[in-house]
């Protein structure tokens, strides 16, 4: 008979091998996924400035590729890969669609995380912390200039300055958007308002909302999110609205504890219990409010105008029915929006034929994103106010296009277009100065008695506690 | 560690019947060979096993460990020694949220121990039809979650959800459920009981019907009735798997993320039913703070390793 000590051993050395085994599969697996682009040869001038070597074969993985059941974007999709092929016959450009939103948080963070990010990935402006804090980007100053990208002295500075970070360029931009007050033109000529006259102020806001949810029939004025950190992103833009702020010009110090963030906190306590305007359904997150806009069961919520494409693209609503104008308050307005960014680590061909195709993509008139008698003939939407990254001649030149080849009544959106709001980017730690925002905003939209003074306290407590851990 | 007992084959004489090799005595490393290829199919089951275990389990866990006392900024990863506990302790959400996941165990374990062990013993009364009534039992289990999420989530609607409906109709007054943070986390318990149970009811079920009838007979005869027999005979006989699924209740209810995710859009009214889990999720997936979830994670697998030793050993003592 064997001793239990063999059997021990016995067992120990089998799981030895076995382990060894497996970590030799482990470690096989890993070198698989860096995913550069092996197949790039030459040798291109490393100076950033010169031209991408026509010699140099490169490829370039991109993402957000639209997908297949996006037929007619991934048909202009492809035909820009043509067209820009032409030019650069050496670049082959190997896109990557993703279902569904471009950017998941979570996907994101663990694609950044174990980068496997693609040597051209979509960022949301407000990532781009997140990406030099993996190491994920690379600083593209030197190869933007005026003959790699035309358009650039037309581009509004602040964009820029979001896609920046310590004077270093590490991003070009492909859309943005600024908030505004979505309405819903059915309802409001329903309600007796006029739907080209969106309110301006608060005090018109709530009274319009009041009327509106006189309609009955679960009809909701005015609708606001108090969840996912959607509340506390648009309490910043309400304060913004009203001409405060939400953390300091030093960036250390919680600045909404004041009358404008009691306003804020107030009106929608008010509108929801004294005024029961509000629905009383809340605990609400990014889509929901659009689904209830969509089937006319809300008046007015804060919105971006590329809301209305997915209100009409995903929830089957009209463009016909649906208005802007400027945030209340008009007294700033938050933005963001998106951009794409280069891996770390891309050679300079790469870098430079990345900046090339972005470049004819997206920062191009009458090109690419741009080429707005292509989107009308494909029956995408034309006319919304946005992307509206351009100034100058650029901008005069787009817009007269756009107006061109409108498909639907871009008249709704006069209001917001002809009051611009100057843009105010988000807050340092957004996300979790959003959570603790939330907070409050689910306290005035449930609780009828919260106390709109020990809210603001506490969120600003916890904000500067955010801050100070920075 | 006790010295290895290897066989070297010093001094072991061939057993009668037993052909010697050509080569000599056998070494420790021929042994080993023949070890393996004795159990090559085993062998070959496990290696698959533990590739699996080593890549979605094991790694993940020793890399959550590691970064739980890392810190990676600007492209740079150094170790951050205590800071990240230290910064979940300082988060003004922390102890909301293990007051929380405390209220949620304790609700649950109320509601989701109690009903389905009542669920059971009715259920054990019944002589006919009891398939149906298990299959019945079990069907919200099988559901997907997100479906009953969705069920619950109208039902608790405030303007035009079923409970408020039932509330009206008997002239009592509406209640906020998921949206007041006085009973929003009660109705998260109420449905995750309602999507549980079935597996706890049959584990019960199947525990009553191992008690020996002779013992219920006996009391019988003593004269007992059903609250007595329940009292005297159901309970203790079943004491030991209903410790053992009270502990495994509490490991699992304290790592409750779907339902409150799914039913109050995380966080609930002023904060009432962020969990421990979700702010992981939060750290990790919205704040990009890696650091911090994996050490916020590394609290709650010390407290559940705790747990977790407790049930080892009174499944332990089950099979003595």
């Amino acid at each position: 008979m064997r001793s239990a000590g063999f059997r021990r051993t016995r067992r120990a050395s089998a799981a030895a091998v076995v382990t060894a085994l497996a970590l030799t599969a482990l470690a096989s697996c890993g070198t698989s996924s860096s995913g550069d682009g092996n197949d790039d040869s030459g040798s291109g001038s490393s100076d950033p400035s010169a031209p991408l070597d026509p010699k140099a074969k490169v490829t370039l993985t991109i993402d957000c590729m639209p997908p297949a059941a996006k037929a007619a974007e991934l048909r202009e999709w492809n035909e820009d890969v043509k067209t820009f092929n032409k030019k650069y016959p050496n670049v082959r450009i190997d896109g990557k669609s993703t279902p569904g939103q471009c950017l998941e948080p979570p996907r994101f963070t663990a694609m950044l995380k174990g980068k496997s990010q693609p040597d051209v990935f979509y960022a949301y402006f407000t990532d781009l912390q997140q990406v030099l804090d993996n190491d994920g980007a690379v600083d593209i100053s030197a190869y933007v200039n005026d003959t790699s990208v035309p358009a650039l002295k037309d581009i509004q500075p602040q964009v820029l300055d979001v896609a920046r970070k310590d004077g270093k360029l590490y991003a070009l931009p492909t859309s943005n958007y600024t908030m505004g007050l979505m309405i819903n033109r059915k309802l409001f000529t329903q309600a007796g308002l006029d739907p080209d006259k969106p309110p301006v102020t608060w005090e018109e806001v709530r009274a319009a909302s009041k009327k509106i949810a006189g309609l009955g029939k679960g009809v909701a004025g005015f609708g606001e999110y108090s969840a996912g950190n959607n509340g506390g992103w648009h309490f910043t833009a309400t304060q913004y609205g009203l001409g405060g702020d939400v953390v300091d010009a030093s960036g250390k110090k919680a600045a909404f504890n004041d009358d404008k963030g009691k306003q804020v906190l107030q009106q929608l306590h008010d509108m929801r219990w004294k005024d029961d305007s509000m629905g009383q359904t809340q605990l609400l997150k990014w889509g929901d409010l659009q689904k209830q806009i969509a089937t006319d069961k809300l008046g007015m919520f804060l919105a971006a105008p590329d809301d209305i494409t997915y209100m009409v693209q995903q929830l089957g609503a009209k463009y016909e029915n649906f208005g802007m104008g400027p945030i209340p308050g008009a007294g700033g307005t938050l933005f963001g929006g998106n951009n794409y960014m280069i891996k770390k680590g891309s050679s300079p061909d790469k870098i430079k034929a990345a900046v090339a195709w972005l470049n004819f993509q997206n920062l191009t008139p009458e090109k690419g994103q741009f080429d707005w008698g292509r989107r009308k003939a494909d029956n995408l939407p034309v006319g919304l106010p946005q992307p509206n990254f351009f100034t100058g001649e650029s901008k005069t030149a787009d817009d007269a296009e756009r107006v061109a080849n409108a498909t639907m009544p871009v008249e709704n959106f006069k209001a917001f277009m002809d009051n611009p709001v100057q843009g105010k980017a988000e807050p340092p730690k957004a996300q979790e100065i959003y959570k603790i925002l939330d907070n409050a905003m689910s306290a005035v939209l449930t609780n009828k008695d919260a106390d709109i003074d020990k809210l603001l306290d506490t969120a600003e407590q916890q904000v500067n506690q955010v801050l100070a851990n920075q | 560690m006790s010295a290895p007992t290897l066989s070297t084959g010093k001094a072991s004489a061939p057993p009668p019947g037993h052909h010697p090799r050509p080569t000599g005595p056998a070494s420790a490393r021929e042994e080993f060979v023949r070890a393996l290829r004795r159990n090559v199919t085993a062998h070959g089951f496990l290696i698959g096993a533990v590739l699996c275990f080593s890549f979605f389990s094991w790694y993940p866990m020793v890399r959550e460990f590691v970064l739980a006392f890392q810190k990676t900024e600007n492209g740079e990863t150094t170790w951050a020694g205590w800071s990240n506990l230290s910064y979940v302790f300082n988060d003004p959400a922390f102890w909301q949220a293990w007051r929380n996941t405390a209220l949620f165990t304790v609700l649950a374990l109320l509601l989701g121990f109690a009903v389905p062990f009542v669920v059971a013993v009715v259920l054990n009364e019944f002589r006919h039809a009891q398939g149906y009534l298990r299959l019945l039992v079990y069907l919200p289990v099988m559901l997907p979650p997100v479906a009953s999420v969705l069920l619950f989530k109208y039902f608790y609607d405030p303007g035009y959800g079923l409970f408020n409906r039932i509330l009206e109709f008997l002239h009592l007054p509406a209640q906020q459920w998921l949206q007041d943070p006085g009973t929003s986390m009660l109705s998260v318990v109420i449905a995750s009981t309602w999507m549980n149970m079935g597996g706890a009811t049959l584990i019960y079920l199947a525990a009553l019907q191992g008690i020996p009838g002779e013992l219920y007979e006996a009391a019988e005869l003593d004269g007992a009735g059903l609250l007595r027999k329940i009292w005297h005979v159901t309970i203790p006989q079943t004491r030991l798997i209903l410790s053992l699924l009270l502990l495994m209740q509490i490991i699992a209810t304290m790592q409750v993320f779907t339902e409150p995710f799914l039913l109050t859009n995380g966080a609930g009214p002023e904060g009432s039913t962020t969990t421990v889990v979700y702010l992981i999720y939060q750290y990790a997936f919205n704040f990009n703070n890696y650091g911090g979830a994996a050490a916020l994670g590394l609290l709650l697998l010390v407290v559940l390793a705790g747990f977790s030793a407790v049930y080892v050993r009174l499944s332990r003592s089950s099979e003595d």
